[in-house]
């Protein structure tokens, strides 16, 4: 089959509400929002004049008629369209159907090709852009499910067997599925006619509008109609012909976007607009204290928005996000605190501030410090219990001896844990202390992220340092830590040594991070490579310690409570001697992992990089020390 | 891919009323399919609103110069396609038969006038089976193939008697009919290998005629299926021209459609 030749829609930028021609046009069967105003109902009525100058339009009776609801779903990070893929679901008289969309290996590889400078989330746009288009690059799986439920998440194992659940679940666990957007959408076809009444094209009109969400009050909102020329087979020119006429008429441009995207920008969205990643719009030469509360408020933004997901319980990434949000702040106030904080007290790097008008007090950050280790610690049990019930298929498939069965009262003890834990944890987000928290700290860093009040690009003022050169001295420093520490460890170190090898290498790794956009991104990639292996390495060895710890504790207290059977034990027992082996082996991994980041030639890429931060910042940071 | 095709020696029977209103009853089945009009005065063409030509002419096709894939244009109908007539294949013979593998030489002498009798069985039977592979490779993209012929005997009927899995003859009820039916019952008995199915149904019958309905009564050869359904000779019929559709299309209630219908399902039954 022939390709849809092109899309176009009616352009947003014209204004929609100039239009009168709207009323009588509404009155046609299919129309999603009958009664109301149509704003688009003109550029409708173009469209079909501007088809009329070169062919005879007439309503394709054939065509199937009438309106289509659209779900689409997600996860929270938008793991789907990531992957260039968009599911949907639609309803239909006898259970609805689930289509995932993607985009072919060739169709994504020709949008990366087309954008030179293409990032991945581009390609990934581009490649769910052509997605939608349902254009012949893309492939389309449907699986009919009954009983699915549009305003509820969905797990992986929720989604009932077939071919989209298995497509999909790779690619979305342990996230959960959310209701993205919903479009309700009238098509309508028309039949382009040569002189001898012989179809040659085809316009399909969708007429898409926005679902009003069952919380939200929000009026129906209409969306720009989409317009697309069907050609027919041997009659290519007289497609483009169509198409042509199309694009030449006002109010009409091509569809770039998906109707996702159209979707999602009348609610306020955008596709891909939640990332763990701290991306904080920092700059070389940027005040420090600057730069340092970008960063925090980054950092709150990524909390709060978790907050409600950890709350609901939707999934364990909520957490998961929270969390890393919390260690990243705390990361970053023990880190870069002082840059925040009023520097005639302070001991700030570089020369005194003499007029700083808005900064935090030494108090201020002592108290945000606080704040977060007790939400690190609020957190934490949660967490640890979530990360054992994830991994629990993996632990059960390394079973030898005992049967998986046998570890069932285990799991089910887990969940009940993880239950009461989760009770308390949302007690504590939903005290005032932890309303408090986010009000107060926002309000302590919003002028300073601001830059002391002046609007644009706030300079550099006398005595205090620029980002860049912030940057470059405290992650010297950090790296300095990390370098001593790990060089003194020797196979017969104790475990602490490690733990708290690891805990610096975090440090580390967040202050790059955190400052990611002044660093030459090759070097960047090379320095960051190497330090997550080693941390893959340090993590490997202090969770299989900490878990075998926790089975010993857990053993202890479940037969105490009554609910062990002596086969579940055995099960954990082989379970800890597994953890045991990952631990030696990791323990073994360790010299060439480390030497690997800082050895001789992983401290020169580390102060090269440095370097060239400190440059670009301007002025250079003193020594380390 | 199952290939169709309209046949008969005699002119005005009805093969294009025929192939027209099957093809749209396949596609109308969901089969992907589609209508070659084999017949250099373009009938079918005309009822679908397609002009009737090719690029490059019968010789470009014949000579592999383009594929028929290029020729192919989409019909009003879903699921129909249609490669069109072309002035130039009133030359057909003469392609066909200059194509084969060695020159000329081994088919010689068979035109027009002497496509007949033991024709099957000569040798270099490759200039009748050209159309066949150039059919061929359509077989992925297509369920049903309909060739409608030119009436006549000639090396493109030979070459549409080859490729067809059923050969359609409608026949007016006469005595002549019957031995009709027998000459190419015999001719098809020729063929090494595939041997087309042949269903033979009664056209244009008016049931006021005596003839008619005694000779609808009559045997046909064994080889022969005689179709059940016998299409009258009804004004609806006439007004394809004037409509430019296929009756099954703008008048899918009227007798004229029930008659295909039921001829549509007797053809795919058979074989
Ligand atoms: N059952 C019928 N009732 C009335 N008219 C008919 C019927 N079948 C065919 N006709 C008419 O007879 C004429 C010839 O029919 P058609 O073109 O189908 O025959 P044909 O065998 O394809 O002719 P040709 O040999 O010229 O290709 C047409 O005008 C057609 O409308
Ligand atoms: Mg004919």
């Amino acid at each position: 089959m022939t390709p849809d030749l092109a899309s176009f829609k009616a352009s947003p930028d014209r204004d929609p509400v100039a239009d009168d021609t709207a009323a009588a046009d509404d009155t046609a069967a299919g129309n999603p929002a009958v009664g109301e105003r149509d704003e688009w109902g003109g550029v409708v009525a173009a469209v079909t004049a501007a088809l009329g100058q070169g062919f005879t339009v007439v309503p394709d009776r054939t065509a199937p008629r009438g309106t289509e609801r659209r779900t689409w779903f997600d996860t929270y990070d938008w793991r789907l369209f990531r992957a260039g893929l968009l599911l949907e679901y639609v309803p239909g008289r006898r259970g609805g159907e689930l289509r995932l969309t993607s985009a072919t290996q060739a169709s994504a590889a020709q949008a990366g090709a087309t954008q030179a400078s293409a990032t991945n989330a581009s390609a990934a746009r581009a490649g769910a852009a052509a997605a939608n288009r349902n254009s012949s690059a893309s492939e389309v799986l449907v699986q009919p499910v009954t009983g699915w439920q549009s305003s509820r998440p969905h797990h992986a194992c929720d989604i009932p067997p077939g071919i989209v659940a298995i497509r999909v679940g790779k690619v979305i666990a342990p996230r959960a599925l959310l209701p993205v957007a919903t479009v309700i959408q009238s098509t309508a076809v028309s039949r382009l006619l040569n002189a001898d009444a012989k179809t040659v094209a085809r316009l399909v009109v969708e007429r898409p509008a926005l679902s009003a969400g069952r919380q939200s009050g929000r009026q129906r909102s209409r969306l720009a109609p989409r317009f697309t020329i069907q050609p027919v087979r041997g009659y290519p020119g007289q497609a483009r012909r169509a198409a042509r006429l199309l694009e030449g008429t006002e109010g009409v441009t091509k569809a770039e976007g998906t109707l996702l995207e159209d979707a999602l920008a009348a609610l306020g969205a955008a596709p891909a607009d939640y990332s763990g990643k701290v991306d904080a719009p920092v700059t070389a030469t940027m005040p420090a204290s600057q730069a340092v509360a970008v960063i925090l408020l980054r950092l709150l933004d990524t909390l709060e928005a978790n907050t409600n997901g950890v709350l609901r319980d939707i999934d364990t990434e909520f957490l998961h996000d929270f969390r890393v949000a919390v260690r990243r702040s705390r990361t970053a106030l023990k880190l870069f605190g002082d840059a925040l904080a009023e520097t005639e007290t302070g001991t700030g790097p570089g020369t005194r501030a003499r007029t700083a008008p808005r900064r935090a007090t030494p108090r201020d950050i002592e108290w945000a410090a606080a704040e977060f280790k007790w939400l690190g610690d609020l957190t934490t049990p949660t967490r640890d219990l979530d990360v054992h019930l994830l991994g629990f298929e993996d632990m059960t498939a390394r079973l030898r001896a005992a049967k998986p069965d046998d570890l069932e009262p285990f799991r089910n003890y887990l969940a009940e844990r993880r239950a009461r834990e989760f009770r308390a944890l949302a007690r504590g987000l939903r005290s005032p202390r932890f309303g408090d928290l986010t009000r107060r700290w926002r309000d302590i860093l919003t002028p300073i992220g601001a830059g002391g009040g002046r609007g644009s690009g706030a300079s550099i003022r006398s005595g205090e340092i620029s980002a860049a050169a912030l940057a470059a001295d405290r992650t010297r420093r950090a790296f300095v830590k990390v370098a001593r520490r790990g060089g003194a460890i020797t196979p017969d170190s104790p475990h602490e040594s490690l733990h708290n090898l690891r805990k610096r290498c975090k440090e580390l790794r967040y202050a790059l991070e955190f400052f990611a956009p002044l660093h030459d991104p090759a070097a960047y990639g090379k320095v960051v490579g190497d330090l997550k292996k080693l941390q893959g390495c340090l993590g490997d060895f202090q969770d299989s310690v900490v878990q075998v710890d926790e089975i010993r504790l857990l053993a202890t207290s479940m037969q105490a409570a009554g609910e062990a059977p002596a086969v579940t034990l055995l099960a954990m027992g082989e379970i800890a001697s597994g953890l045991a082996a990952t631990q030696a082996s990791a323990r073994a991994d360790f010299e060439r992992r480390f030497v690997a980041f800082a050895g001789t030639d992983g401290r020169r890429r580390m102060s090269a990089l440095l370097r060239g931060g400190a440059r670009s910042g301007g002025s250079r940071s003193g020594g380390a020390g | 891919m199952r290939i169709y095709a309209t046949y008969n020696i005699k002119g005005g029977v009805g093969k294009t009323t025929a192939a027209v209103n099957l093809a749209c009853l396949a596609a109308a089945d969901g089969l992907r399919t589609v209508l070659w009009d084999l017949d250099p005065q373009g009938a079918a063409s005309f009822m679908f609103r397609v002009k009737p030509r090719v690029k490059g002419g019968g010789k470009a096709l014949i000579r592999g110069k383009r594929t028929l894939d290029e020729a192919i244009k989409g019909t009003d109908f879903g699921n129909l396609d249609l490669i069109p007539a072309d002035f130039t294949y009133r030359n057909m013979d003469l392609l066909l038969d200059s194509n084969g593998s060695n020159g000329s030489n081994a088919s010689k002498g068979r035109g027009a006038s002497n496509g007949g009798g033991g024709s099957g069985s000569s040798p270099g039977g490759k200039p009748a089976r050209r159309l066949g592979e150039l059919l061929a490779p359509l077989a992925g993209e297509y369920d049903a193939v309909f060739l409608d012929c030119p009436p006549s005997i000639s090396l493109v009927s030979e070459n549409v008697l080859h490729a067809a899995d059923v050969i359609v003859v409608p026949l007016i009820p006469t005595t002549l009919s019957v031995r009709t039916m027998e000459q190419l019952a015999d001719f098809v008995d020729g063929f090494n290998g595939h041997r087309p199915d042949v269903v033979a149904f009664f056209s244009m019958v008016d049931r006021r005629k005596k003839l008619h309905r005694e000779i609808t009564q009559e045997i046909f050869p064994e080889r022969v299926v005689a179709a059940a359904t016998a299409v009258p000779a009804l004004s609806v019929i006439e007004r394809m021209s004037a409509e430019r559709a296929p009756v099954t299309a703008f008048a899918p209630r009227s007798a004229a459609s029930r008659a295909f219908r039921g001829l549509w399902a007797e053809v795919q039954d058979v074989g």
